[in-house]
């Protein structure tokens, strides 16, 4: 029953990764491509690079990619659902918790430890991108002016954009993809 | 507490009931909201929490700012991707659990389709250099609304004029980012700091209050 060996492989990927994005990648090769076979090494590479480059958590764009190598759209529907199945049920239990217990002392003094972290780690991760963005790679060069002027340039313009007017984001997300377009054909 | 919070979903839904037509909306915007954040997330799980950020408390005010940092808290130490847990956790609350059955289904269907596409021609998507050049101007669109929440954020913390907070912030930044420690020890460390820092503060004001009362320390 191959519905049943997705959702049951996916769901041990959506259980054991944990800190979410790239911890999962480990465990998606060693299930997809080293105990199952549903991918070759080269296909693994193909699907990572592709999570990179479009939206959503690269657990369930890889879920949706094996899904659909292995056994089609159905496929892909069951692996995704088999991999947000243990969040559902956890982090559901978690929030009944959390507005249950978050007035206590205890727990306030707790969270808000949390929070100062939380903000370093969006940070951190929001300063990877970045790296990614001007160098494309993920670790800091030797050369730090090999950045990409055009990717620097967008950056710098859309940071004044939201700091200046506060438009919606998802303007500023966009008018970047259009900002690339034009911007790395005329010059790229 | 809990009696408050409950006693605001009533009034919420007294309210919403009434007209019967908002009720729906507010389940319809909470899909929209989540299907359109899901489509921007490129990156990784963290991307989406200032995204929501952006949408679920400063545009709508559904969540307030401490609590949405509580549930990114919550969702990167859950198993599971961190944009689904932080959907979930939206969902419930705004509407309880069909509110994070809604959040999660918005949060999937992007990444479904867009790779479901994808993966018929995934060599040629690849390969594109159209695709390269718009994926790489919103790459740095993305990094900008990070920062732009993170400085945001940032403000709080240094708006309690206290120095623990300003250090808990730039020690998991440095364990984090140059150490690559674990997640679940930077959350544990921090929670502990967090709760030891409480107690200390609350037997100060209570020996405090006790010195000034002469002993009658009914402070709560």
């Amino acid at each position: 029953m191959i519905y049943l060996e997705l959702f049951l492989n996916f769901l041990q990927i959506g259980l054991f990764s944990i800190g979410g994005g790239y911890a999962a990648m480990p465990l998606i090769q060693e299930r997809v491509v080293d105990a199952k076979g549903w991918l070759s090494m080269t296909q693994f590479a193909d699907i990572m690079a592709i999570a990179e480059m479009t939206p959503g958590p690269i657990a369930i764009n890889a879920a949706t990619f094996v899904g659909i190598q292995v056994a089609g759209i159905p496929g892909a529907v069951v692996a995704t659902l088999g991999c947000i199945f243990p969040s559902c049920i956890i982090v559901t239990v978690l929030a009944y918790f959390y507005y249950r217990f978050r007035k206590l002392n205890m727990i306030q003094g707790v969270l808000s430890g949390l929070r100062p972290a939380v903000i370093a780690m969006i940070a951190s991760a929001g300063i990877a991108l970045i790296i990614l963005a001007f160098y494309g790679q993920r670790s800091l060069p030797s050369d730090l002016a090999s950045a990409d002027i055009i990717a620097v340039a967008i950056f710098a313009v859309a940071v004044f954009v939201l700091r200046m007017w506060k438009p919606n984001p998802v303007f500023v997300m966009a008018g970047s993809g259009v900002a690339g377009l034009i911007l790395y054909s005329l010059f790229g | 507490m809990e009696e408050q919070t409950k006693a605001e979903e009533r009034s919420v839904k007294t309210t919403e009931n009434r007209p019967g037509k908002k009720a729906k909306n507010k389940y319809l915007t909470l899909f929209l909201s989540t299907l359109k954040l899901s489509a921007f997330t490129f990156g990784g799980g963290f991307v989406i929490i200032p995204l929501m950020r952006k949408k679920f408390v400063e545009e709508l005010g559904w969540i307030d700012e401490q609590e949405m940092i509580d549930m990114t808290a919550i969702a990167q130490s859950s198993p599971g991707a961190i944009a689904v847990n932080a959907s979930i956790l939206v969902g419930y609350r705004v509407a309880g659990i069909p509110g994070a059955m809604l959040t999660v289904i918005g949060t999937v269907i992007p990444p479904l389709v867009i790779i479901s596409v994808i993966s018929f021609f995934y060599k040629a998507f690849r390969d594109s250099r159209v695709v390269g050049m718009i994926m790489a101007g919103m790459m740095c669109g993305v990094a900008a609304v990070i920062v732009d929440v993170v400085i945001n954020m940032a403000k709080t913390v240094f708006r309690q004029k206290r120095i623990l907070p300003v250090i808990v912030m730039a020690a998991a930044f440095v364990a984090t980012r140059f150490f690559s420690v674990n997640i679940i020890i930077i959350i544990l460390a921090c929670g502990l700091t967090g709760a030891a820092d409480t107690f200390i503060r609350d037997r100060k004001s209570r020996k405090k209050a006790e010195k000034e009362e002469g002993g009658n320390g009914d402070l709560s």
